[in-house]
């Protein structure tokens, strides 16, 4: 059985950047595998730009961040595994395996001090959201819209309305644009965007494209192929409202409605998740609540830029290789706790003693605040304070607690919420 | 000139063309879908009903429990899956309890064996997450659960294994009597073909294909039943088939793990305005989930994969017609509603018996009748030791396809090699699994079109989801 320090799962920015970091630390014996036939995972597919602007200080495109993360892992003698799979893992402390299969080598089990959870996340789909009617052909997550045009170069159809108004729904609106489909509309259920304003700008706006807010599908129509949608307005409930129902002409409906951690095998070896965040609850240099499972990136929690998920990944692959190295204090100190008007906090625990310096909380909130702070508190002590003009649920908030706050504190509850100031 | 045509490729007719099989006959099985079981068969409870809720006389009463013994016999020879895993009729007070024993009365006359009325513990023993407050229930251990799509494939690929042609996308369009024989023309490039015998299976059409002949005895009125569909994580909740009381039209709002361990509940009962109108609805399901929440109060809306609609065949008369026409060698197989699926093996029996005494047809056994079907190589389910000696002769098996469901390139290209030639991504989905897990196809389909274009050369542009304009691709980007 072949035996490895760090078996990373997942080839995109997250597993390549934990990769990364663990071998800088020391760490010799590191495999990455990846499931499809080359490194980059989705960045592949982003040929767009508006990549590496914090990590890189460039603008790139995807496959052109892949590529400088991958050139940096061709300078190491990190292992590489293509066209591979992970099923299954087992963990029983010192003894983690990773069961993989490829159509060289078969299934084989493959032994790991620590493991680096990459695996990023999927989209969420039309059964997901109960979008009723017809199932013709012609519905398709943004995702793989832009897959089959970008990497296959066929279009998936002429005539388009998008459901949800994530990053991926609005790149492809463009997208589908420029390669002269006609884009209905973007439709949005929620009063707000759910994507970073920027795309909205670029992506909508400069092409006049409709953004309706507060508007849902109701039915999807046509036998073979998509041949329209019902659509209607909502009301506060989120509930649709029947007399503003309208039917739009199209072949094509493309839903870009969340993103969902893929946590099956995470799940399936029994690591904690966090039913908000629905990535595994994860303390300051992403432990998960399995000894040495690690993890970062979408499959943590889902990003809006991959220049996070890079230094999240740094952050795992430090922690796994602290992990190897005996270095990382087991159990926590804290606990981060959502409070009014928070939806997520990630991480979920903190171990003081493993900081050396200060610590990022990185959050997002349940809609839209304005002129609001959002504040940390250790008991009464307010510990960390950030004011916007504007908070969003679409933009991830980070917030910075130093390291000596914590040391002074022994309340082990760091309570977030939103104030208005 | 064909001894007997079929028309109509669903879990019945494939079932009796099977069965015909085994005797020296020169048989035609025409369809007009792109698959077997893409209809009727495909969107159902999947469930090997045990019998008891058919009143005792009628044509269903004679073939469901039958049916249901002849279950594990053929999934030994056709390897389509099958598992006994008993169900439960719950009850919650007196009116129920009165209805159950009814059953329990219906089951003992239609012969069902080991049925058994049992109490709240007994249930909650064998089903913890169930609601606490079943008083009452009726066991029934022989009924089981398949997957009712596969099923009809492994009939079809063991028919024509056994000499049984089957003609694919094409739809009857008339049919003459000509003294002994019949004159069929279907679709398909206008051809006519010549036959002995009709049997007319032709679901939710038979009907239209009655009248042809010039008979209106019956009507089929389509009666949709919607269902929702969950992920492997909720289907582990529930081992067995739990159904409410029934009503007047339907078995009740039914609970169940399906062969491959997804949670399915529905379905409900409403006339369709179209034999083809499969729209699901807010309202129905948002009704199914309530119902449903009073057998088990606690899945998780937020696994749910799929909502799909079925509709049942059900024939005015409100009972199977299974008989000689008044039209000497036409034979009706009509409104084989629930449990239709359950019955299909007994009816197709049944049919071979009403061959036999029709006098231009001699039914001679062959002596080379191969009752086997290869099973595909499921490589989720496989040990090590055999996966591993698979893959060495054959790297696809190796290469996961499918990530939601663990679904190889090797298993797509048995589907596309098979003596069913489909080339539609339902297709491939019914028979290997791809793109029915979680992600709905997001990863794998643009995977499986270049399986498909590289294995069939077929362009792309070409290639559908199920068959006729259901395309994927609008032709190539600038």
């Amino acid at each position: 059985m072949k035996s490895y320090d760090i078996v990373v799962i997942g080839g995109g920015p997250a597993g390549m950047a934990a990769a990364l970091a663990a071998h800088k630390n020391q760490v010799k014996n590191i495999l990455i595998i990846e499931r499809d036939l080359e490194l980059g995972g989705i960045l592949n597919q982003c040929i767009h730009n508006g990549f590496g602007l914090h990590h890189f200080k460039k603008e790139l495109t995807g496959p052109e961040y892949s590529n400088l993360v991958t050139l940096e892992l061709q300078k190491t003698n990190i292992e590489i595994m293509t066209d591979s799979m992970v099923l299954k893992l087992d963990h029983d402390n010192d003894n983690k395996t990773v069961y993989a299969i490829n159509g060289k080598l078969g299934l084989m089990k493959i032994k790991a001090k620590a493991i680096i959870l990459a695996m990023g996340c999927r989209e969420r789909t039309r059964g997901a959201i109960r979008i009723h009617g017809a199932r013709p052909a012609g519905v398709y997550t943004a995702g793989t819209a832009q897959r089959l045009i970008n990497i296959d170069g066929y279009m998936p159809g002429k005539k388009v309305v998008i459901l949800g108004s994530g990053d991926i729904g609005l790149i492809m609106a463009r997208r589908m644009t420029l390669e002269g489909a006609k884009v209905e509309a973007v439709l949005e259920i929620m009063p707000y965007s759910n994507g970073l304003t920027r795309n909205i700008v670029q992506c909508l706006n400069d092409f006049s494209i409709p953004l309706m807010l507060s508007h849902t599908v109701t039915k999807i129509h046509g036998k073979e192929r998509v041949e329209g949608v019902s659509i209607t307005k909502v009301d506060m409930n989120l509930c649709p409202i029947k007399t503003t129902e309208q039917f739009i002409p199209c072949d094509t409906v493309l839903l870009s409605v969340g993103l969902i951690p893929e946590n099956e095998i995470s799940r399936a070896c029994g690591i904690m998740i966090d039913r908000k965040t629905a990535g595994p609850i994860v303390g300051e240099l992403r432990q998960t609540s399995k000894e040495g499972i690690f993890s970062c990136g979408n499959v943590l929690h889902v990003h809006d830029l991959v220049d996070f998920v890079s230094e999240e990944g740094y952050l795992a692959g430090f922690g796994a290789a602290q992990y190897i190295h005996n270095n990382l204090n087991p159990d926590f100190t804290h606990t981060t706790i959502p409070g009014d008007g928070i939806n997520t906090v990630v991480p979920q625990k903190i171990n003081a003693k493993n900081i050396t310096d200060n610590i990022k909380l990185f959050m997002r909130v349940k809609k839209v605040y304005t002129n609001c702070a959002i504040n940390a508190y250790i008991g009464d002590k307010l510990i960390a304070h950030k004011k916007e003009n504007k908070f969003l649920p679409a933009e991830m908030v980070s917030l910075t607690i130093k390291k000596e706050d914590l040391f002074n504190n022994t309340n082990a509850e760091i309570l977030i919420k939103i104030e208005q100031i | 000139m064909y001894d007997i045509t079929i028309i109509g490729a669903g879990v019945v007719g494939c079932a009796i063309a099977r069965e015909l099989a085994r005797y020296n006959l020169k048989i035609c099985l025409i369809e007009k879908n792109e698959d077997v079981g893409a209809e009727v068969t495909k969107a159902n409870s999947g469930i090997v009903h045990g019998g008891y809720a058919e009143k005792p006389g009628s044509v269903k009463a004679k073939f469901s429990s039958k049916g249901n013994s002849m279950y594990k016999q053929l999934n030994a020879e056709l390897n389509f899956g099958f598992a006994q895993t008993g169900s439960f009729v719950i009850g919650f007070d007196e009116k129920d309890a009165l209805k159950i024993n009814e059953l329990f009365v219906y089951g003992q006359k239609n012969g069902v064996p080991n049925l058994q009325i049992v109490d709240g513990d007994f249930v909650r023993d064998k089903e913890p997450n169930l609601n606490k407050d079943i008083n009452v229930a009726l066991y029934c251990p022989t009924a089981g659960i398949t997957s009712p799509y596969e099923f009809a494939i492994a009939l079809a690929e063991n028919a024509i294994q056994n000499g049984v042609e089957l003609k694919l996308n094409s739809k009857v369009t008339t049919i003459q009597k000509s003294h002994d024989h019949f004159i069929i023309t279907t679709n398909h490039g206008y051809s006519t073909l010549t036959t002995k015998i009709v049997i007319n299976s032709a679901g939710l059409y038979t009907d239209e294909i009655a009248k042809m002949v010039g008979l209106d005895e019956f009507t089929i009125k389509p009666r949709q039943g919607q269902y929702l569909l969950f992920d492997k994580d909720q289907g582990d909740l529930i081992n067995s088939v739990i159904f409410q009381v029934p009503t007047a039209i339907s078995k009740g709002i039914l609970v169940t793990k399906t062969y491959h361990g997804n949670l399915l509940i529905g379905p409900d009962a409403t006339p369709a305005p179209e034999k083809d109108y499969l729209d699901t609805s807010s309202k129905n399901i948002s009704e199914i989930i309530e119902a449903a929440k009073k057998s088990f109060p606690n899945f998780d809306l937020q696994k749910v994969i799929s909502a799909f609609a079925g509709n049942r065949a059900a024939a005015t008369t409100e009972d199977f017609i299974i008989e000689e026409s008044k039209v000497s060698g036409f034979i009706n197989v009509a409104g084989i509603e629930s449990p239709g699926l359950t019955a299909a093996p007994a009816i197709a029996t049944y049919v071979s018996e009403i061959v036999a005494t029709i006098k231009q047809i001699k039914l001679s056994p062959k002596t080379n009748f191969n009752p086997y079907r290869k099973a595909y190589h499921a490589i989720a389910s496989m040990q090590q030791q055999a996966l591993n000696n698979l893959i060495k002769q054959d790297a696809k098996y190796g290469c996961v396809v499918c990530r939601c469901e663990t679904v190889s390139e090797g298993e797509i290209c048995d589907a596309l090699h098979r003596n069913i030639p489909i080339n539609s991504l339902d297709a491939i989905k019914r028979r290997t699994r791809a793109g029915m897990g979680r992600c709905q196809g997001g990863f794998c389909t643009p995977k499986i079109m270049e399986i498909i274009h590289n294995e069939l050369q077929i362009p792309k542009e070409e290639i559908t989801k199920k068959g006729g304009k259901s395309l994927f691709a609008f032709g190539r980007t600038k």
